[in-house]
């Protein structure tokens, strides 16, 4: 009898314990979807692409820019929001055996620079002043909105840059270098004024880690290369370009992107494993410690793609038409009054009023004068 | 994000009402061409144009929507207070000597002139903030443009559009000659395009294949036009022009055929649906040169006969708006071909073998009247042996003359000659009819001055290497195989007294 009430007593308790332990998985559950959505705090992507070397013999550097270029556009990031900056024309230089082409791997089998491409700073632009003044949004009066990097407090932002490096500084274009003090202050400039949310910096030189030693600013990762002390080697050469197409890191960084589509869940201890020492010859570094986040958190895309977080809702929503707008679209028809005489096209070479322009010319000093004034 | 999704719908819904209420005539329109135009040269030329006229006064109207005028060039115009805009990216050089004259030529690298409207009051700080926004227009390093390298010309450069006056204080013209042109400046041009090589002509604008080429140039033109034959209101005109110059052996490989695919690497499937006026124009006027036709296939239906360039010209037209010429099922891919006609000649030629027999050429040629024909041949002699020289090699060595056999018309009817009873001169040769006469004649023979050896030379160079090997091997050979002994004079012999006898008497130590 007591065996008997027992069992039902234990029955009921483990019915109670498995199902408040469903009750407790669902709610969590629920809790791990809310949590995602404000995994990260982004709302904006930007992407800084340099390439800093001239010449013809550097073609590698610019094709290591484009195909980072081809990843970020393809995962999602428009061309509005990508600053591109190649210090020299490859593409269409004199000697380029298939012109309007860069490729990044022998035999020609892709094709980086591709048939729609922007590039916002480009030949003598590329200086040390313009890319900083680009990251710090000090860029002069008139500069027009592809030049710009106008990011908020919630942009993600990319910065990649390959060149040719030493021991804390990058060169560009064989004429100026840029020291990793110079860029990390660029950076805290950018963390005061809010220019970003978090940062990535990938740079691919020699001796690339010396570059994001000196950074002190919040959100910062960054990934090199190559190690103080090594050289970042090229990856292979095509005998029909006659150069070096890629240098070896960013090739693998290239392969390792192209499995990337924009719904992947890839996160970057997958991209800090891509170039080992045994195929990549330099020692890959990287830098986390000013990251707030856990690098194993962060997903690919939050800084290669431009993955926007949608809210789809069944309500309707009823409009109410607005007499203003409807006046103004009503305005346009009205025919342009005409004038009264007909106009004239100009005389492209009239030969006698240019002989004796010699007046008209003086009195137009004077009016100058008197603008001037 | 919802409220901007709201406000689109918002925007979206009244926009619908606004524009189903009033059927009015399209104020913009767009043509498009292509004019294809073989050179003398063997190469082929392509100019692309696309124009969209715009009937609207910019400056009186605030204007909001934008259908084929694209919104970037509307803007400026309307901010700057532009009268024409000219813009142009060039790579390359028109040959003017062997292509003939350009439709519209410009200068290597970038150039851009504007005129701005009089009510400008600061035109240098308006042409530099022009320059800077067309730079991340075109992304083209245009911000370079300050005043070290502008002009303003006072006597060229007049507006190619309608003007009012022409003070030449507000026309600005640069070049920047170092800009280099490639896709990412063919990227923003072609999206500017109503049909953005999607459709019409501008699927053809591929750049692997555009910048494959000897001369590369592209503009944008905006300017005033007329609206009406009465010129009594304005139109904006934009025109967008790119010409290409595809070469006969880098593109080509040599050979004169061209057809559009091979040209752009692709072919016309449809027109542009946006566009009022679709044509390809092929230049047939010299259509025979050099004994060779030019057959277009497929066959034009109709031509164009104007005076351009000071030059009667004839085009094929084919019309993409047309049905019969391009439809859902069958794609344009013109062809141009060079025909030759088959030659009634002859032509023997038998090249030389050394030491056994000379070249032999003997060609049968019709001359056309009124010419001048020059027959070359080039030749080598080939180095003889130093024995087969003659024994005057310097006097040179002779090439025989070549023979001309002509049939020549004559001006005057002959009659059959009887050989009994005409003179000797006359019944040299055969007469075959009455309306021309034989004739064979030579020309010079070629005397040729050949580098000839030097004949002394083996001479020489067994008298050295023979006084090399005596001196330096004979000598080591005596120093290696004699032996050195010394040897005892002798005592005796009268003459060795005597001689001992002067000595003493001299005071010479004896022998």
């Amino acid at each position: 009898m007591a065996a008997n009430s027992f069992r039902p007593r234990v029955l009921t308790a483990l019915a109670g314990l498995l199902a408040l332990s469903f009750g407790s998985l669902a709610d969590s559950r629920i809790e791990d979807q809310a949590e995602q959505f404000f995994r990260s705090g982004h709302t904006n992507n930007w992407a800084v692409l340099v390439c800093t070397s001239r010449f013809w013999f550097n073609y590698r550097h610019v094709a290591n820019t484009l195909s980072v270029y081809r990843s970020v556009k393809r995962l999602g990031i428009p061309d509005s929001h990508i600053v591109l900056m190649l210090a020299d024309d490859m593409a269409c230089n004199a000697r380029n055996p298939k012109p309007a082409t860069v490729f990044s791997h022998k035999n020609m089998e892709l094709n980086v620079y591709g048939d729609d491409v922007e590039v916002d700073y480009r030949s003598y632009e590329v200086t040390v002043e313009n890319f900083l003044r680009v990251l710090t949004g000090r860029v002069p009066p008139g500069t027009p909105r592809s030049k710009r990097l106008l990011s908020d407090d919630r942009s993600n932002i990319l910065i990649y840059m390959t060149g040719h490096g030493g021991n804390g500084f990058l060169k560009f274009q064989d004429s100026e270098e840029i020291t990793n003090i110079e860029l990390a202050d660029a950076f805290e400039q950018m963390w005061q004024k809010r220019r970003y949310n978090e940062l990535l910096f990938i740079i691919d030189t020699c001796q690339g880690a010396s570059m994001y030693e000196r950074f002190y600013s919040p959100n910062i990762m960054a990934l090199a290369s190559s190690q103080v002390g090594e050289d970042s080697l090229s990856h292979q050469p095509d005998p029909a370009i006659g150069v070096h197409l890629m240098d070896r890191y960013t090739f693998y960084v290239l392969e390792f992107l192209e499995e990337i589509n924009p719904a992947s869940q890839t996160n970057m201890n997958d991209l800090f494993q891509v170039c080992p020492k045994s195929l990549c010859v330099s020692t890959p570094g990287h830098r986390t410690d000013l990251f707030q986040r856990d690098p194993k958190n962060v997903l690919i895309t939050d800084f290669f793609g431009s993955v926007r977080k949608v809210e789809i809702t069944t309500e309707t929503i009823s409009l109410q038409p607005d007499l203003g707008i409807m006046e103004s679209s009503n305005k346009e028809d009205q025919i342009d009054e005409e004038r009264m005489e007909p106009l004239k096209y100009a005389e492209q070479l009239p030969v006698a009023q240019i002989i004796h322009q010699e007046n008209l010319f003086k009195s137009a000093i004077l009016l100058l004068g008197q603008r001037m004034n | 994000m919802a409220v901007a999704v709201r406000l689109a719908l918002i925007v979206l819904l009244l926009l619908g009402p606004g524009g189903w209420g009033h059927t009015e005539p399209s104020r913009d329109s767009l043509r498009e061409e292509l004019v294809i135009t073989p050179l003398p040269s063997g190469d082929v030329a392509a100019t692309f144009q696309f124009r969209t006229r715009w009937d609207s006064e910019l400056q009186r109207e605030e204007v909001s929507h934008y259908r084929l005028f694209p919104k970037a060039l509307g803007q400026l115009i309307s901010k700057y207070s532009l009268q024409e805009l000219h813009l142009s990216f060039t790579q390359g050089f028109w040959r003017t000597r062997y292509w003939g004259p350009p439709f519209l030529q410009a200068p290597s690298g970038a150039e851009l002139w504007v005129w701005f409207q009089d009510t400008v009051t600061d035109v240098d700080k308006s042409w530099k903030e022009l320059s800077n926004v067309l730079s991340g227009i075109f992304c083209a390093s245009l911000n370079f443009i300050d005043s070290t390298n502008t002009v303003i010309p006072t006597a060229s450069f007049k507006p190619l559009g309608l003007a009012n006056g022409t003070d030449h204080y507000f026309l600005r013209y640069a070049v920047l000659p170092r800009e280099v042109v490639c896709t990412e400046n063919l990227t923003p041009w072609k999206k500017l395009l109503p049909c953005s090589s999607k459709a019409g002509l501008s699927v053809l604008l591929k750049a692997d294949r555009l910048f494959h080429t000897s001369y590369h140039s592209q503009a944008v033109h905006i300017r005033p036009v007329c609206r009406n034959a009465r010129c009594t209101s304005i139109s904006w005109e934009l025109r967008q022009t790119l010409s290409v110059v595809f070469d006969a052996f880098v593109t080509g490989q040599g050979k004169k055929d061209w057809s559009l695919f091979r040209m752009f690497s692709r072919t016309l499937t449809e027109p542009c649906p946006l566009a009022a006026e679709s044509r390809v124009y092929v230049d047939i006027t010299s259509s025979k040169q050099d004994n060779e036709t030019l057959e277009v296939n497929p066959p034009p239906l109709t031509t164009y006969q104007d005076v351009i360039l000071g030059t009667q010209k004839t085009y094929a037209v084919y019309d993409l708006l047309d049905t019969a010429v391009i439809n859902n099922s069958r794609n344009l891919n013109l062809q141009l071909k060079w025909k030759r006609p088959p030659e009634n000649g002859y032509i023997h030629y038998q090249p030389a073998q050394d030491r056994l027999q000379p070249h032999l050429l003997e060609m049968l040629i019709q001359l056309p009247a009124n010419s001048v024909t020059k027959v070359s041949i080039q030749f080598e002699r080939a180095l003889l042996k130093w024995t087969e020289y003659t024994p005057d090699p310097n006097h040179g060595f002779y090439v025989s003359p070549s023979v001309l056999s002509a049939l020549v018309p004559s001006i005057v009817a002959s009659k059959p000659v009887d050989w009994e009873e005409s003179p000797l001169f006359n019944s040299l040769f055969p007469g075959s009819d009455s309306s021309s006469y034989f004739v064979r004649l030579y020309t010079e023979p070629l005397l040729v001055n050949l580098p000839t050896p030097d004949f002394s030379m083996p001479y020489n160079v067994i008298c050295l290497t023979c006084t090399v090997v005596a001196v330096c091997y004979g000598s080591f050979y005596n120093l290696l195989t004699r032996t050195f002994h010394i040897e005892e004079p002798s005592k005796g012999g009268l003459a060795k007294r005597l001689a001992n006898l002067i000595r003493r008497a001299r005071g010479v130590p004896p022998l």
